[in-house]
């Protein structure tokens, strides 16, 4: 086999279309990793109604509120990095991305806040407290630390992927040409977020 | 032209191998560790069949009995079946299949075997650290999971982390098959092989993180404790077995549809015809992976879900019979009037289609919701699923070593010794698993330490049959062996087939093809 052959299979192995669609696959799939939650949300919701309605009051909403804002602007400056990129001019889509870290670091401290707030009041997984109540509630507070929990490693998650992709635009792996590592960074922070936007009404709005 | 095995990459030595993105290293990367779990839970059956040769403690305690029958499902099912034959000849054979010179995400699919190996370990370190060994049996049923003493967090962790090898791999052959076919590969000229591959990668997509989540929330459960399946705080185990068999009954077609593409694969070339019905096998191995989806309740109907539900999972039930029948009497019609060679591979292929047979019939007793009612939980369950994935996927994958084996490793093992191996196999195997739907019928429970005396006879024919059948394993294996360092060495395409991988030398060149082939007829046209 001559060189030049391998270097056409280099290329060829760079394949945006293929990189788009491995992602959405993976994204897919997180999306039934978030499903079997939200199967038993809805089975307990549904056995337990008095119960959740009285133990979703007692979540604090306007930490919710602001935290899905955080979120969701976080989701614009996301975006806005990676056009910057594809328009060719790095700094911005580099500050864009920072202020993207930023939101999720803020996200998180939040919900560190408010479940720091909960656990003071000795309402946590198992706490004797907590067990003093019906069942339901019981429940609820499972899920909300199951789901809420399991939604936070995501952003904690996600940041890494994108203080990562900084260092990639910093080095020009990514670079105006070839910027589909960022493109699905950013789809997979989209993903986390949407997830919130059905988290943040199903624990802290409907009551 | 050089094979890939003299191609070393960056590295030297083993090195060569473990941080390999070649695919066909990465399959046989696969092949040993997979091979190595597969005999550890044979050993395993074996000890079981022989602790039942008679009623009362005949070599172990029920500990160790619940324990091992555990493990022989965990390692089976997580490590040995499920990955086999995609991880595998998926792996060796799809890129070169479709005219490719890897997978999409080459990297990615050495990740996926490391993750494989992590899982693997995991799983292992469980039996000797913690409470010890796993007795909850493969399904790791909630209540009893939440309380028993053993090392129930690890073990499940490690099945965690073997599903996300397996999403990986899934992603990485769906992305493959849609992005890299060769010039003029069409989807209808795909070989059956890829489509069985492509439908069973959607289910590991999309069924998997299913079965990650409830994993999770029991370790979850059992770390902090936060009661979604525990019946002491409100939660209800049905959920977990809803959740369990989301995944697990898709899930054995995870297991048989591969074993299927590599039937639909040997069939056509060892009867020297085109495949009878290609649409209908391709899309019928879509059809099983999406009806598949939809029959787990089947798993409940004793288990207090409501009427409805049981009689709606029923009704899937038979319907996912429909597109599995269509495979068998396709490849019956292909043989028909066909020119049969019986060569090693098509031995296996067509114990395949008897065995399958059986199993997916007896299957049917137990998806009706009046009998299964009588089978639930009896040995009958225990001989259906044997032989479906026994005699199915576990056949299909000794013909697929025995179909591909000249392609991957150059060599052609002792065909004379297969036909006593096989004899040896399929007897071993009905005496085994046969005698199984008998005691089930007559209501043997299973996962049962001791049995009353009445039994015994059955369970004496059994535990004879798993003797035979393990020296028909010694005996194939051995011969495979052999034949790895000692073979004789053998042409491109000793069994002019028509498929791409046959194209190309044995073993294949580094990147496949020395120039990409264009593609111009189907896969089963022989000239």
């Amino acid at each position: 086999m001559n060189f030049g052959d391998r270097r056409e299979t280099m290329e060829t192995h760079k394949d945006y279309m293929g990189a788009k669609l491995g992602m959405w696959l993976f994204l897919l799939s997180e999306i039934l990793l978030f499903g079997g939650l939200f199967i038993l949300y809805s089975s307990y919701r549904y056995k337990f109604a008095a119960d959740f309605h009285l133990a979703a009051g007692e979540l604090n909403r306007i930490i919710g509120t602001v935290n899905t804002l955080v979120l969701l602007t976080s989701s614009l400056t996301m975006v806005l990095s990676v056009s910057s990129m594809q328009k060719g001019n790095r700094k911005l889509s580099a500050l864009f991305l920072i202020a993207t870290i930023i939101f999720g670091f803020l996200f998180l401290s939040l919900k560190y806040v408010e479940w720091a707030t909960k656990v003071e009041h000795h309402l946590y997984p198992n706490s004797p407290r907590l067990l003093e109540r019906k069942s339901g509630e019981v429940l609820f507070y499972g899920l909300y630390y199951a789901m809420t929990g399991l939604h936070g490693l995501h952003v904690l998650a996600g940041i890494l992927l994108l203080v990562m992709m900084l260092f990639f635009i910093k080095n020009e792996r990514i670079h105006r040409a070839d910027f589909v590592l960022l493109e699905n960074s950013g789809l997979y922070w989209h993903l986390v977020d949407i997830i919130w936007i059905f988290l943040f009404p199903l624990f802290y709005l409907i009551t | 032209m050089a094979s890939f095995y003299e191609n070393h990459g960056r590295h030297r030595g083993i090195f060569a191998w473990i941080f390999s993105t070649d695919h066909k290293r990465i399959g046989l990367l696969y092949l040993f560790p997979i091979l190595s779990f597969f005999f550890v839970a044979v050993a395993f059956g074996f000890l079981m069949r022989l602790e039942l040769i008679a009623p009362g403690p005949t070599i172990m305690s029920p500990q160790t009995y619940n324990a091992l029958f555990t493990l022989h499902g965990v390692i089976m099912v997580f490590l040995f079946v499920i990955p086999s034959i995609p991880a595998i000849f998926g792996n060796f054979f799809l890129p070169i299949q479709i005219g490719a010179r890897d997978v999409a995400f080459p990297r990615l699919n050495l990740l996926s075997w490391w993750v494989y190996m992590a899982g693997g370990v995991l799983v292992l370190l469980s039996l000797f650290t913690g409470g010890g060994p796993i007795d909850t049996g493969w399904t790791f049923y909630a209540p009893y999971s939440l309380r028993t003493a053993v090392n129930v967090p690890l073990a499940v962790f490690g099945v965690f982390v073997l599903g996300i090898s397996n999403i990986l791999t899934g992603i990485n052959f769906v992305t493959t098959t849609h992005r890299l076919r060769a010039p003029g590969m069409t989807w209808l000229r795909l070989p059956l092989f890829v489509w069985a591959i492509y439908a069973t990668a959607w289910v590991q997509i999309l069924a998997t993180p299913v079965i990650g989540i409830t994993l999770l929330l029991t370790l979850i459960e059992r770390l902090v404790g936060v009661g979604v399946f525990d019946p002491a705080k409100g939660g209800d185990p049905l959920l977990y077995q809803h959740l369990f068999w989301i995944y697990s009954h898709p899930a054995v077609y995870i297991m048989i549809l591969p074993a299927m593409g590599v039937i639909s694969e040997i069939i056509p070339v060892f009867a020297r015809k085109t495949i009878f019905g290609y649409k209908a096998i391709a899309f019928s191995s879509i059809a099983i992976a999406a009806v598949g989806s939809f029959v787990w309740g089947h798993h409940m109907f004793v288990s207090g879900q409501s009427d409805l539900a049981s009689v709606i999972f029923s009704f899937f039930t038979f319907l996912v019979a429909v597109p599995s029948a269509i495979k068998v009497f396709n490849w019956v019609a292909t043989l028909y009037k066909g020119s049969i060679e019986l060569e090693p591979p098509l031995l296996f292929a067509l114990t395949f289609i008897f065995l399958f047979s059986v199993g997916g019939l007896t299957g049917l007793f137990q998806g009706a919701l009046a009998t299964d009612v009588h089978l639930h939980d009896t040995y009958w369950v225990v001989g259906h699923f044997h032989y479906i994935i026994f005699g199915g996927m576990g056949f299909g994958f000794f013909g697929a070593f025995h179909y591909w084996f000249p392609k991957m490793f150059g060599r052609m093992y002792g065909k004379k010794w297969v036909v006593p191996a096989w004899v040896l196999l399929f007897v071993g195997f009905n005496v085994l698993f046969f005698p199984m739907l008998i005691l089930g019928w007559e209501g043997m429970p299973r996962r049962y330490y001791d049995y009353l005396p009445p039994f015994q006879t059955l369970h004496v024919i059994s535990t004879i049959g798993s003797w035979i059948l393990i020296a028909g394993m010694l005996l194939m294996f051995g011969n495979l062996f052999y034949a790895l360092f000692r073979g004789e060495k053998t042409g491109d395409n000793p069994w002019g087939a028509a498929t791409l991988e046959w194209k190309t030398s044995s073993p294949p060149p580094a990147e496949n093809f020395e120039t990409i082939p264009v593609v111009d007829r189907g896969p089963y046209e022989f000239r």
